[in-house]
């Protein structure tokens, strides 16, 4: 084994990212990552071709670089602007009922995205993956991807243009068709490069792919795309879950369809700091959307790791570290305000502003938030579930 | 048909039940209780009456010195922190058909109390003989719990005890363990005056509240909202949904927000430090702005919330009224 062998060993060892596990001993490095996956970086004449064609300013997420890699979005928007539409494809792996504010992250996107382009959207819930993966049982994977469900609606999804399925449920027919000429393309060797799977890990999970794959193609969806063979698919998602895609970006042209393009985002910071992990077990370490404003302005004081000084006198001569802390961090995510932000990291960052202060405006930020979350989650009844999960045409999806 | 003290005593006979019994004034405690049938040998009980967020009940029936943490008892149901509550006195009246202070395993003898579950303590099994009230609370008998479990499965319950002391994690990989006490049946709420029948009879838009969205959307109304019947919390629950239902309600609910905001000290803050000179016109404008800023996502949500909702009845109205025009199928 020669030296640049171990090196590049070494240096894999460090940080790992895959849909299962995301984990490195410092930061993560995002420049890293797109070299290793091959997607692109988001650059600022992308925002700002997207801000000329939508005609509106581009969403916070896109303005912050928490959305900061893609693939083939150029070819989506040169098609737009030619009048060709496309749709979203979004999901979610219903793991657990609680979900925190960083689930929250692709769906607040994904709805942006839904409004600013005008373009139908499906979001898949991965409830057999779940099944599988954290050997849960059918009926409670089924119950946790309807309860998801309630959540991501409270997001704000147009149920005119929205349609949620959970596999369970719509997995057959057409999809299912797409699902096995997929498998066809990918050899065993192939999908165990991609993901890793071991002798020991059972068939389920090997013939999983497939599953997550079709989604990017409307043939799946005949009640929805039928006729419409050629529609172009962007999918937002989190950089982890690119494996997915790659695999199914190779497979579609051997298939006769449109590669899928991508838009990913970078992974939310746990409260305890980039080191940390979110866990769902561990309630401190992250915001969940059912947290009361005390809950936050708590979990925030206690627990959010500061970049701040010991002291406020050193504070004040040396200001924070940016780049460790927390609640800047989190408010770039959410604070709406570029202007405000920008403040806030100048005098937090020379030592003008104390901790207390920073945490104090992302408390009054996140709990507008949650409240606002809390009552749309609140008025999402289990009608409204089924109308969102029906296998019904929309035919204002372009409106 | 609600039953009485005594229609239940003689139905214990009937059933050879094996039971002592013992008279005294009213008690309204356990404390109080004991200062009469304390000295008898036996486990004096303490019962509760809760409900949940999706309006079901239980009773929770254990020994006076168990401790009955209802935080944990949520979680392991499976109904969240928080998730239960004491029943409300209307409810106790209108479904166990006792008043405050009688609540007993006994009173599920009543046809009105079949939804509601049952959880025994498992120190009950370790007494010779347990106390309860037969359904009044000026006197107590006292049994034991096989002859309990006779009883109970004479109206169809199948007896449960439980540990109701222990605090098992529950979390992703540890599912709660008390689930399955949780009534599935939906409960039928016969004739309550209280609004929280009008939210289930409001076919479609029954509120399902969350864990802290009660507490959520009391906040978020609350200041908008003055005029407001404040008695009880389920009513605020109530509102919710029928803003999104009720075209005026929706506007109200819009323009409260709105005025709100347009009253709230931090509009005006800001727009003083920068505008003192302006006037009239200008300051009308540069407040008109601001408002528009921060109300726009408040109001998209609710917007959004009340045409997904009109859609969601439409959509079921369409396939019921599909249903009925093909009774073949």
């Amino acid at each position: 084994m020669d030296k640049n062998e171990e090196k590049q060993r070494e240096e894999e060892r460090e940080q790992v990212v895959s849909p299962w596990e995301v984990s490195s001993s410092g930061k993560i490095d995002y420049d890293k990552l797109i070299d290793k996956f091959g997607c692109q970086r988001l650059d600022q004449s992308l925002v700002d071709r997207v801000q000329r064609l939508t005609g509106r300013p581009p969403h916070v997420f896109l303005r912050r670089g928490v959305f900061f890699a893609h693939r083939d979005l150029n070819d989506i928007l040169d098609a737009y602007e030619k009048g060709e539409k496309f749709y979203l494809y979004t999901g979610r792996g219903p793991s657990s009922e609680a979900l925190h504010l960083g689930h929250l992250v692709p769906f607040m996107f994904t709805k942006y995205l839904q409004d600013a382009f005008k373009v139908p959207l499906v979001i898949q819930l991965t409830d057999d993956e779940k099944c599988m993966w954290k050997n849960l049982s059918v009926e409670e994977s089924q119950r946790l991807a309807r309860e998801n469900a309630k959540d991501i609606i409270a997001c704000g999804f147009d149920v005119t243009k929205t349609f949620i399925f959970s596999d369970f449920d719509y997995v057959g027919g057409a999809f299912y068709k797409n699902m096995v000429k997929v498998a066809k393309c990918v050899t065993y060797n192939k999908v165990v490069g991609i993901f890793g799977f071991t002798g020991e890990d059972h068939i389920g999970k090997v013939s999983f792919p497939p599953v997550q794959a079709v989604p990017s193609f409307p043939s799946s969806f005949p009640h929805l795309f039928s006729g419409k063979d050629h529609l172009r698919c962007l999918i937002p998602c989190a950089i982890d879950q690119d494996p997915y895609f790659r695999m199914t970006r190779d497979v579609a042209p051997r298939i006769g369809y449109h590669k899928p393009a991508l838009i990913e985002s970078s992974f939310f910071p746990a409260l305890q700091g980039e080191t940390g992990k979110m866990s769902a077990s561990d309630p401190n370490s992250a915001l969940y959307v059912t947290d009361s404003a005390k809950a936050i302005k708590n979990k925030i004081n206690k627990y959010a790791f500061s970049g701040g000084q010991e002291s406020v006198e050193l504070h004040r001569k040396l200001g924070a570290n940016l780049e460790v802390d927390i609640p800047v961090k989190y408010l770039s995510f959410f604070l709406e305000d570029d202007a405000e932000l920008e403040h806030i990291k100048k005098e937090y960052g020379a030592g003008g502003m104390l901790t207390g202060e920073v945490k104090q405006r992302l408390a009054q930020v996140l709990t507008e938030l949650v409240e606002r979350h809390q009552v749309a989650r609140a008025a999402v009844t289990d009608e409204m579930v089924d109308a969102f999960m029906a296998v019904r045409p929309l035919p204002n999806m372009f409106d | 048909m609600a039953y009485s003290k005594d229609q239940l005593l003689a139905r214990l006979k009937d059933l050879q039940i094996e039971f002592s019994q013992y008279e005294h004034p009213a008690v309204m405690t356990v404390e109080a209780q004991a200062k009469y049938v304390g000295n008898i040998g036996g486990g004096l009980s303490k019962n509760l009456f809760l409900k949940d967020k999706k309006h079901r009940f239980y009773i929770v029936s254990a020994l006076a010195d168990t401790k009955v943490d209802m935080k944990v008892l949520s979680q392991r149901l499976g109904l969240g922190k928080g998730g239960l509550r004491m029943a409300p006195e209307e409810t106790m009246l209108e479904i166990l058909k006792v008043p405050l202070g009688s609540v007993t395993p006994f009173a599920l003898v009543n046809e009105s109390a079949r939804d509601v579950a049952l959880l025994l303590d498992k120190g009950f099994k370790a007494q010779e003989r347990c106390f309860f009230h037969p359904l009044s609370n000026d006197m107590s008998i006292s049994l034991n719990t096989n002859d309990l479990d006779k009883f109970l499965k004479s109206i169809g319950r199948d007896p449960a005890y439980v540990d109701l002391e222990a605090n098992p994690a529950v979390g992703k990989d540890q599912p709660p363990d008390l689930a399955a006490f949780v009534p599935s049946g939906s409960t039928v709420l016969p004739d309550l005056p209280d609004p929280a029948s009008a939210v289930q009879s409001a076919g479609g838009s029954h509120v399902n509240a969350n864990n802290n969205c009660k507490a959520a959307t009391e906040k978020a109304i609350k200041p908008a909202k003055d005029v407001q019947n404040v008695k009880d919390k389920s009513a605020k629950a109530v509102n919710p949904s029928s803003s999104f239902t009720d075209a005026e309600k929706f506007v109200e609910e819009i323009l409260d927000r709105i005025s709100a905001k347009l009253l709230s000290e931090k509009l005006f803050m800001q727009t003083k430090e920068g505008n003192i000179a302006q006037q009239g016109q200008e300051l009308g404008n540069e407040i008109a702005n601001r408002l528009r800023k921060c109300c726009y996502p408040e109001l998209k949500n609710l917007a959004t919330i009340f045409k997904n909702t009109a859609y969601t009845q439409g959509f079921h109205a369409g396939k019921a009224s599909s249903l009925t025009q093909c009774p073949r199928t």
